[in-house]
């Protein structure tokens, strides 16, 4: 299909939202439109960052999410208990694929599932004090972690838990830092509320541990990296090349972390940021309390990684502007050639995204790198900044989804027919069995790290894989198969 | 009275930032910007108005200060 025009699309979303009932459309014809690149503020033409509508089919998550899942879960050296019910801890287990270094159950906890498996009766008559012996209890099979976070599930809302009063209390017993977080999963309208609360837990916890005592040797290259989770090693490929330009790593946020990473992150010169929706609030913080300034960055494919290191370079002296260039200059041929033996067989080809904080903006570059054009993309929890930040990187009259629902997501590939979309595990079963090439973009499809110059070529191979992949055109989705024998071969599937 | 960040961004504008709105805008006029007084009315980019106690000395950015909303 060629280019829609304003029209079009504007057409095809009053198509979609005919369904509904008067109130709904009214309130998700705010989260549709079409891109007006033109425009400063994405305010005026797109809504962001508000309660699904009941009844539909959302993809976001909670603040628990948000909390445990993102922003405090990635950092290996400290123990995260789910406070509540074992489901959310068990049903969210090791599914992101934040890698790290270390033995899992001795000195890294990242891939375990700690929770206080609340039953009827700590309901009744509260947590506390089973929460007091859980701390007692990990703090003797695990001597070697170097803080807990308590998470709090729903129900330690609800009932009006203190989780504070016992953190202080066992934090004080057994020396090292309990961080209570209240990521209550009904806080909020998503999992982005979950990133705040967590951001003020560690301004408020653990950031200012170290306020005062400069034992700590730093230099003038000091950054730390924000933002970054190291899904499928993405922080790794990063971190080789600021340190190849000349720059030291002290701190990962959170991917591969420790908690004295972060305890030391006040120290360094610059903040750089990979993530804005999940840790701008900390990048703030830092900024006006200890004057770091910070910067965001994009390392998806070549152009933009080149663009972000040139404007990383451009904070420090001619030594660091040197060596972003020579780094350039070192990976810019290999990268020519992942593109010349990619770009003729993914040229031209559409794509549909629809994931988390930063990837519908981020990977854009990256697709166009390749040759491809993106030509539909949307936020489950975006907030209005975002917006701000992606009209301008979309093209034209391309559609913008804010958390979009099922059906909608469905209709809009129906009519735009993309080449591949990038979502997420709940999307991607459906428009596989709908023939279309998929990749799950939030943990890389069990690929990755896409960051980085490295992550590019690993990128680029992916989506050739999927895209050209001969199987597509030989799927028909169930529900439409209308022969008897293919029933009968799906049944016994 | 929301609490406002205000921080210079890379143009050199002064963005104002209410985490709890979502509200991120550049300022486009302030009313006393002398260095012994800072302050009074704000307007922001997309038209709406505070309102900022003068200050005696004009603030080190990036700070936090309470505003009101007019």
């Amino acid at each position: 299909m060629a280019e829609m025009t304003r029209e079009e699309t504007e057409a095809l979303i009053q198509e979609v939202l005919e369904v509904y009932p008067e109130k709904a459309k009214k309130d998700r014809s705010k989260h549709l439109a079409a891109n007006d690149s033109s425009l400063e503020k994405s305010n005026k033409c797109i809504t962001s960052n508000k309660k699904s509508l009941p009844g539909v089919m959302t993809i976001r998550g909670c603040a628990y999410a948000g909390s445990k899942g993102v922003v405090w879960g990635p950092i290996k050296d400290m123990i995260h208990i789910s406070h509540g019910p074992v489901g959310c801890g068990q049903y969210s287990r090791a599914g992101r694929r934040n890698y790290y270094v270390g033995t899992t159950g001795v000195n890294t906890f990242g891939t375990m599932n700690f929770t206080s498996d609340f039953q009827e009766k700590d309901i009744v008559f509260g947590g506390d004090k089973k929460l007091d012996k859980l701390l007692d209890e990990i703090e003797t099979l695990f001597p070697l972690n170097k803080g807990i976070s308590v998470q709090s599930e729903c129900p330690i809302g609800l009932i009006g838990d203190d989780i504070e009063a016992v953190s202080k209390k066992k934090a004080k017993a057994i020396e090292k830092p309990v961080v209570p977080v209240r990521c209550e999963g009904f806080r909020g309208v998503s999992q982005s509320l979950g990133h705040h609360i967590a951001n003020d837990a560690i301004r408020d916890w653990t950031l200012g541990a170290r306020d005062g005592d400069d034992s700590f040797a730093t230099t003038p290259y000091d950054v730390a990296i924000i933002g970054d989770y190291n899904i499928g090693g993405d922080a790794w490929a990063s971190r080789t090349l600021l340190e190849e330009m000349g720059l030291r790593v002290v701190a990962q946020w959170s991917g591969d972390g420790t908690i004295s990473e972060m305890e030391l992150t006040p120290k360094v010169k610059l903040n750089l940021l990979h993530c804005y929706r999940s840790m701008n609030y900390i990048s703030r913080h830092m900024e006006e309390k200890y004057g770091i300034p910070w910067v965001e960055y994009n390392f998806f494919g070549p152009s933009k990684i080149a663009e972000s290191l040139r404007k990383i370079a451009s904070f420090f002296d001619d030594k660091i502007k040197e060596g972003a260039e020579k780094v350039i200059a070192r990976y810019q041929p290999l990268m020519d050639n992942v593109i010349a033996k990619y770009r003729p067989r993914l040229e031209g080809k559409r794509v549909m995204l629809y994931v988390g904080g930063l990837r519908p903006r981020h990977t854009i570059g990256a697709y166009e790198d390749l040759g491809m054009e993106v030509v539909g993309a949307g936020y489950e929890f975006a907030h209005n900044d975002d917006y701000d930040r992606t009209i301008k990187e979309m093209g034209d009259a391309t559609l913008l989804y804010d958390d979009v629902t099922g059906y909608e997501f469905e209709e809009f590939v129906k009519a735009v027919k993309p080449d591949l979309i990038g979502s997420g595990i709940k999307e991607k079963y459906i428009f596989q069995k709908m023939g279309i090439p998929f990749r799950q973009m939030h943990s890389w499809d069990y690929s990755g790290p896409y960051h980085g110059y490295d992550g590019f070529a690993i990128f680029a191979r992916d989506m050739d894989m999927t895209l050209n992949n001969p199987c597509w055109g030989k799927l028909k989705a169930p529900w439409k198969a209308s022969d008897e024998s293919e029933l009968q071969l799906g049944a016994q599937a | 009275m929301p609490s406002v960040m205000l921080r210079r961004n890379e143009d050199g504008q002064i963005s104002f930032y209410v985490a709890k709105k979502d509200l991120e805008e550049t300022i486009s006029t302030i009313e006393f910007e002398a260095d012994d007084k800072w302050g009074g009315e704000i307007e922001l980019a997309d038209g709406s108005k505070y309102y900022l106690e003068p200050l005696d000395e004009a603030p080190k950015l990036p700070t936090t200060l309470r505003v009101k909303r007019l």
